[in-house]
C-alpha cells in the first residue's frame, strides 16, 4: 500500500511541471498566442534556475531566476510575433531550437554540479497521516502552488473584468480593439505571464524534481504541455487533471520497471509520447468538440489598421 | 517612434535581402558573444567562416555535412510550401537510418555492391513509414501534425536506443550499445580518393533539380502550393487537400530517411545512439533561410554545415562547447523571421506622437494577406498565415 501512496505522490510531483507550464501556455492561448517555444524556454529556465540555486544556495532565488529567464525569452518572442507580425509557429519553433542549443551551451559547466541539501517538506499533522500523508502532504510548496494557480486562473479568467478582456482579445481582437483595449499590449502581458510560468516549471524540473542538470532534460515536456491545453479544451481545471494524468503515465513506466516487469526500458519511456499522440488523435477526431472552447483567433496575427 | 506600414506588394528585394541581413546580424551577435567569453571575435569568425573552406579536404567535409541537411530540407520545402508543418524530420531520419542499418547488417563477404541500392531504398521506406503515421493521424483524425511529428522524434530516438541495446547489438562489442561495424561493401560509394564526399552529394543535387521541376514546372507541384497559399482557391480548383498532406509528408519523410541511410552507411558506418545529430532540426532552418527555393537551400545548407564544422573547431581550437552550433542556428532563424517583416512591411517614422487615426478602408487585422503571390517563395513568413493547420493546437 505504501508503494501506491508513493506512486500517487510522485505522480503529483511529476504532473506539477506539466501543470504549471501548461497553465502558462493556456494564458497565452486565451489571448490568441500559441508559443511553440515552450520547450526551449523551459530548457533555458531550467539551467538558469539550476545555476542560480547552485551559486546562491537558495532554490527560491533559483525559481525567480527561472521565471525571469522565461519571461525574458517570452518577451523576445512576443515582440516578434506581436509587433513585427512574424508567424507564430515559425517563431516559436525558432525559440525552441535556440533554447536547446543555448541551454546546452550555458549549462556545460553545471553538468556535474551538486545542489545544496534539499529541505524535506511536510505539512504539520496532515503529513503524519498514514498513506495520505506521504501521498498528498509531503510535497514541495510549488506542488500546492500549481493547484492554487489553477483556481486563481479560473477565478481570474471567468470572474474578473481583466479576465474577460483577456479572453475577448483571444476571441476577437478586432472587437477588443474597437472597444479601445490595447490588444497588442494585453497580448504581450499574457505572453510574459505564460513565459514566466513556463520558466517556473523549468526551474522546478531541474532544481526540485530531478535535482540535476542534463542537456535537453526537458525531453518534450514543453511540447506535451502544449498538447495538454488542447486536451483540456482550454479549461484550467482540466489542464491540472490532465497534467497529473500524464505525470502518472510517466511514473507508471518507472513503477513497472521497479517491480521488475520484463519490458525494455525504452518502451516504458515512450509511453508519455505515445499517450500524447493517442489522446491528441482521439480528441481531435471531432473538430466541433474542440472548436467550442478554442479561442477563435488563436494563432492569428493582429495588426491594427495603419 | 517607428511604425510598420503594410506594403501594397510584397518586396522582392527583401525576400532575398532578408537572409543576408539576418546572417549579418547573427554574425555580429556571435562576435559579441565571443568577446563576452573572452575570446578574440575575429578568430571566432575565422573558425566559422574561413577554416571550413580553407583547403580541399575542408571543403569536402563541408559537403559531407551539407549533403544530409540539403536532402532533408528539400523534402521539408515541399511540406512547408503546402503548409504542412512536419517538424519531425529528425525522427524520420532516425527510422530511415535504423531500416538502412538493418539491411546493411545483413551483408557479408559474399554480398554484391547491389546492397547499397537496397540500403538506400530501406532508408527511404523507413522515413516514409514514419511520416505516414503523421499523415494518417492528420488525415483521419485531424491531429495536429506539429505535435505528432515532434512526439515521434522522441519515440524514434528511443526505438534506436532499443535496437542498439537489444536486437541489433554487436555480440562482440563488449556490451556497448551499438551494432557491429557494417561490411565494407555497404559503404556508400565515394566520389574521389582522399575525401569523404560520397554519391550522396550527387543525389542531393539531383534532388535540387527534381524539386525545381516539380515546384515550378508541373501541375502537381502547382496544386501542392496553391493548397498552402490559398486553401479556398485550391478547393475551388478541385485540388485535394488530403492528397497534398500525404504527398508532403511522404516526400519529406522519404527524403529524411534517405539522408539517414546515407549517413549511417556513409560517415558513421554502424548504428549507435549517436546517429541523430540534429540534422532534422537544422534542416528546418536550412529550408527557411533558403526561402524554400531549391537553389537557395543549396547555399543555406552550406552555411548551416559551416556552423556545424565551426562549432567542432571552436571546441578543439578555442575551448568552447560544441553546442555553440545550436546557439547560432537558432539565432539565425530568429533574426531571419524578424528581418522577414521587411518583406511585407516598410518601416516608417511616425510623423506625430498623436495616435494614428484608424483608417476605415483597412480592416483591423490588415496585413497584405490577400496578396498571396506565387512568385515570392516564402509562403510561411512573408505573409501572415491565418491558421497554419486544420487541427487544433
Amino acid at each position: 500500500m505504501d508503494g501506491y501512496a508513493l506512486l500517487l505522490g510522485s505522480m503529483l510531483s511529476a504532473g506539477t511541471v506539466l501543470a504549471i507550464a501548461s497553465l502558462g501556455l493556456l494564458i497565452n492561448e486565451k489571448a490568441g498566442i500559441v508559443n511553440l517555444g515552450a520547450e526551449g524556454l523551459m530548457l533555458c529556465a531550467a539551467i538558469a534556475g539550476f545555476a542560480v540555486t547552485v551559486q546562491t544556495g537558495s532554490s527560491w532565488l533559483g525559481f525567480a531566476g527561472g521565471m525571469v529567464t522565461g519571461a525574458f525569452l517570452a518577451a523576445v518572442f512576443g515582440v516578434l510575433v506581436i509587433w513585427l507580425n512574424t508567424n507564430q509557429y515559425a517563431t516559436g519553433l525558432a525559440l525552441s531550437l535556440f533554447g536547446v542549443g543555448f541551454s546546452a551551451f550555458a549549462g556545460i559547466n553545471y553538468v556535474q554540479a551538486k545542489l545544496p541539501e534539499s529541505v524535506q517538506y511536510k505539512l504539520p499533522f496532515l503529513g503524519d497521516l498514514p498513506l495520505v500523508g506521504p501521498a498528498l502532504f509531503r510535497h514541495h510548496p510549488i506542488v500546492y502552488f500549481a493547484v492554487a494557480l489553477t483556481f486563481a486562473l479560473i477565478w481570474f479568467l471567468y470572474r474578473t473584468r481583466s479576465g474577460l478582456v483577456l479572453r475577448s482579445v483571444g476571441e476577437s481582437p478586432e472587437s477588443a480593439h474597437a472597444l479601445g483595449y490595447p490588444v497588442r499590449r494585453i497580448r504581450f502581458l499574457a505572453v510574459l505571464a505564460g513565459g514566466a510560468l513556463c520558466g517556473l516549471a523549468g526551474a522546478y524540473l531541474s532544481v526540485v524534481y530531478t535535482g540535476l542538470w542534463v542537456e535537453n532534460m526537458v525531453a518534450g515536456k514543453g511540447w506535451i504541455a502544449l498538447a495538454l491545453t488542447t486536451f483540456a479544451t482550454w479549461r484550467p481545471a482540466r489542464v491540472l487533471l490532465g497534467a497529473y494524468l500524464f505525470g502518472g503515465v510517466t511514473m507508471l513506466g518507472f513503477h513497472l520497471q521497479s517491480v521488475g516487469v520484463d519490458i525494455p526500458s525504452q518502451f516504458l519511456n515512450m509511453m508519455p509520447y505515445l499517450a500524447t499522440i493517442v489522446v491528441l488523435a482521439l480528441i481531435s477526431r471531432n473538430p466541433a468538440f474542440i472548436r467550442i472552447n478554442m479561442p477563435a483567433s488563436i494563432g492569428k496575427p493582429f495588426y491594427p489598421g495603419s | 517612434m517607428l511604425k510598420l506600414e503594410a506594403r501594397p506588394q510584397l518586396s522582392r528585394f527583401w525576400s532575398y535581402g532578408s537572409p543576408i541581413l539576418a546572417l549579418l546580424i547573427t554574425v555580429l551577435i556571435g562576435m559579441a558573444l565571443f568577446a563576452a567569453l573572452g575570446k578574440d571575435p575575429v578568430k571566432g569568425l575565422l573558425v566559422f567562416f574561413w577554416e571550413p573552406i580553407r583547403s580541399g579536404y575542408a571543403l569536402g567535409e563541408l559537403m559531407v555535412k551539407a549533403t544530409p541537411l540539403l536532402i532533408i530540407a528539400l523534402g521539408l520545402a515541399v511540406c512547408f510550401r503546402s503548409n504542412v508543418w512536419n517538424i519531425g524530420a529528425e525522427g524520420q531520419f532516425v527510422i530511415g537510418a535504423i531500416a538502412a542499418g538493418y539491411v546493411a547488417l545483413l551483408a557479408d563477404k559474399s554480398t554484391g555492391p547491389w546492397i547499397v541500392a537496397a540500403i538506400i531504398a530501406a532508408g527511404v521506406l523507413g522515413g516514409m513509414a514514419w511520416a505516414a503515421v503523421v499523415a494518417l493521424l492528420r488525415d483521419r483524425f485531424n491531429a495536429n501534425e506539429i505535435l505528432v511529428s515532434l512526439m515521434l522524434v522522441y519515440v524514434a530516438t528511443l526505438v534506436l536506443g532499443y535496437v542498439v541495446a537489444g536486437p541489433l547489438k554487436d555480440p562482440m562489442g563488449f556490451n556497448f550499445p551499438q551494432s557491429k561495424t557494417f561490411d565494407a561493401v555497404t559503404q556508400i560509394p565515394r566520389l574521389m580518393k582522399g575525401s569523404r564526399v560520397s554519391i550522396g552529394l550527387l543525389i542531393a543535387l539531383g534532388g535540387v533539380a527534381a524539386l525545381w521541376i516539380f515546384l515550378f514546372r508541373t501541375r502537381a507541384g502547382f496544386a501542392q502550393q496553391v493548397g498552402g497559399l490559398a486553401p479556398a482557391a485550391a478547393r475551388y480548383a478541385g485540388f485535394s487537400a488530403r492528397r497534398a498532406v500525404w504527398i508532403a509528408l511522404l516526400t519529406s519523410g522519404g527524403a529524411a530517411g534517405l539522408a539517414g541511410a546515407l549517413e549511417v552507411a556513409g560517415p558513421i558506418g554502424q548504428l549507435t545512439p549517436y546517429v541523430p545529430a540534429g540534422y532534422g532540426f537544422a534542416a528546418i532552418i536550412v529550408a527557411f533561410v533558403g526561402r524554400l527555393h531549391p537553389v537557395g537551400m543549396v547555399f543555406s545548407a552550406i552555411l548551416m554545415s559551416m556552423f556545424y564544422i565551426g562549432g567542432e573547431l571552436a571546441q578543439s581550437r578555442l575551448g568552447l562547447p560544441k553546442s555553440l552550433t545550436g546557439v547560432f542556428q537558432g539565432l539565425l532563424l530568429f533574426t531571419l523571421l524578424a528581418c522577414d517583416t521587411l518583406i511585407a512591411y516598410r518601416v516608417r517614422r511616425k510623423a506625430a506622437p498623436k495616435p494614428a487615426p484608424l483608417s476605415p478602408a483597412s480592416p483591423a487585422s490588415s496585413a497584405p494577406s490577400g496578396t498571396a503571390s506565387l512568385q515570392v517563395s516564402t509562403p510561411l513568413t512573408a505573409q501572415p498565415v491565418a491558421h497554419a493547420t486544420e487541427g487544433a493546437l
